[in-house]
């Protein structure tokens, strides 16, 4: 089998997640609720693998970093916590479904939105900006990378525009955590969404969120929090405040030796080698008749992401062959990012996405080239 | 019951400044444990830090105040 369906969930994780995983089954109580060994312990591994996230995005403090169980709660929480009736959101049509339902929840209750074009190759249209400001004109939503073309947003424009008219900046990491270089002060992020069982390489039923300091996120859901129990309110303090429940202590420890392990190796690195990986396929692919790839693949910063159709043959029956028979995994479809689909002109017949891992070989790459150039051939 | 001796104990605003400070002390040598947080500091549930009152004075200089909620004395 070669696995190159990266962008919906990284398959391949370093064993350091397994075992530490087990580990924290074996041994691990509920975090925050007692001071007995197992309890603390369990404490301990929440802890490390805050600070892991943290480091990993340079915030300023682990307390910035809240844990949820995937992007799509943490942008909940972020969309769902800092909007109001009245107020007006600039996004873009490269959004996942993850980012575009929250905000139409929002525009449900009086919230405006305004979404950013693309152009042919798929690359945001930065230029449409300026035009939709208005004075009540409050946040920029953007992802860091399309999940279905790879074209990376260029995140200090974003910020600076975003600094220039006082506008929240707020970033779904989905696509980029862990496979880009991201540096939340640096660049002045507000809120960045991020999920753990893509590129930082834990155990799906992770994710979270950071947060500015001194930004306060209204809370999606309350309840247990281990502190002041007798409040009728739910502590604000960061992270207990967007943490009610237990948490996934076995994910978080799976997740935390996912992030420590891209540490130690070093994201620039595992990021050049995932471009190469990406070019490798592209160039054996690109010039192919009767392929259209969609996007720019050859643009920076891109997720290590190729997406495809081969003529006018459904992407689905194009995704099944390979797999039945060629053993290679994609995905195919509709990416959940409806508006990029219609931009591209793929609303009907989907797209093949080829998504990559540095755990991947050249030699797989290459076999699923040579792959897309027999169904090619064919078509 | 056992009898009860007098100590230190500081408390937390979240579970995640209780682990902060429990790694920091364990880094600096500080005497002390985490502990269940005792009802004469709340009325809820949490984490403390339990010192010996001799302990505490001998490294209060080098505890950063700012990292703990509140800090009493309590029969344990």
């Amino acid at each position: 089998m070669i696995y190159l369906d990266n962008a919906a969930t990284t398959l391949h994780k370093p064993l350091q997640v397994e075992q530490a995983m087990l580990d924290a089954l074996r041994t691990a109580g509920n975090p925050g609720r007692g001071a007995h060994e197992p309890t603390l312990h369990a404490s301990r591994l929440v802890y490390a693998a805050r600070c892991a996230v943290a480091k990993l995005l340079n915030a300023p403090d682990p307390s910035c970093i809240a844990f949820t169980s995937n992007a799509t709660q943490a942008l909940n929480t972020a969309l769902g916590g800092l909007f109001r009736q009245g107020d007006h959101i600039i996004t873009t049509i490269c959004e996942h479904n993850s980012v575009l339902r929250p905000l139409y929840h929002l525009r449900e209750i009086g919230v405006n939105l305004s979404f950013t074009g693309v152009d042919e190759k798929g690359r945001l249209r930065y230029d449409q900006w300026e035009g939709f400001l208005r004075p009540e004109t409050r946040a920029l939503v953007v992802t860091g990378a399309s999940n279905v073309t790879g074209n990376g947003t260029d995140l200090a424009r974003a910020a600076e525009f975003a600094h220039r008219h006082g506008l929240l900046l707020i970033v779904d990491a989905a696509q980029t955590a862990g496979e880009l270089p991201l540096n939340v002060q640096v660049l002045g992020i507000d809120v960045l969404c991020f999920t753990g069982h893509k590129a930082l390489l834990g155990p799906q039923g992770t994710g979270g969120l950071y947060v500015r300091p001194g930004l306060s996120v209204r809370p999606l859901v309350v309840g247990g929090s281990g502190v002041h129990s007798f409040d009728e309110q739910h502590p604000a303090q960061m992270p207990t405040a967007l943490e009610a429940g237990t948490l996934n202590v076995p994910g978080l420890a799976g997740l935390c030796a996912g992030v420590e392990w891209i540490l130690a190796q070093g994201v620039e690195t595992l990021a050049r080698r995932e471009q190469a990986l990406t070019v490798l396929f592209y160039e054996r692919i690109r010039d192919l008749p009767n392929v259209k790839i969609y996007g720019d693949p050859e643009m920076t910063p891109r997720a290590p992401i190729v997406s495809l159709n081969i003529g006018d043959e459904d992407s689905a029956r194009i995704a099944d062959i390979l797999w039945e028979e060629y053993g290679i995994c994609v995905r195919a479809g509709a990416h959940c990012a409806p508006l990029m689909h219609k931009a591209l002109g793929t609303a009907e017949q989907g797209t093949v996405r080829f998504s990559f891992s540095h755990f991947n070989t050249e030699a797989e790459v290459l076999q699923a080239a040579a792959a897309v150039r027999e169904l090619a051939q064919e078509a | 019951m056992r009898i009860k001796k007098t100590y230190v104990v500081l408390s937390f605003h979240t579970t995640l400044e209780a682990m902060e400070w429990e790694k920091q002390c364990a880094e600096c040598g500080v005497p002390g444990r985490i502990i269940p947080l005792p009802r004469e500091i709340s009325a809820g549930c949490g984490l403390a830090w339990r010192m010996l009152p001799e302990e505490f004075e001998q490294w209060q200089h080098k505890l950063d105040p700012a990292r703990y909620d509140a800090v009493a004395a309590v029969e344990q």
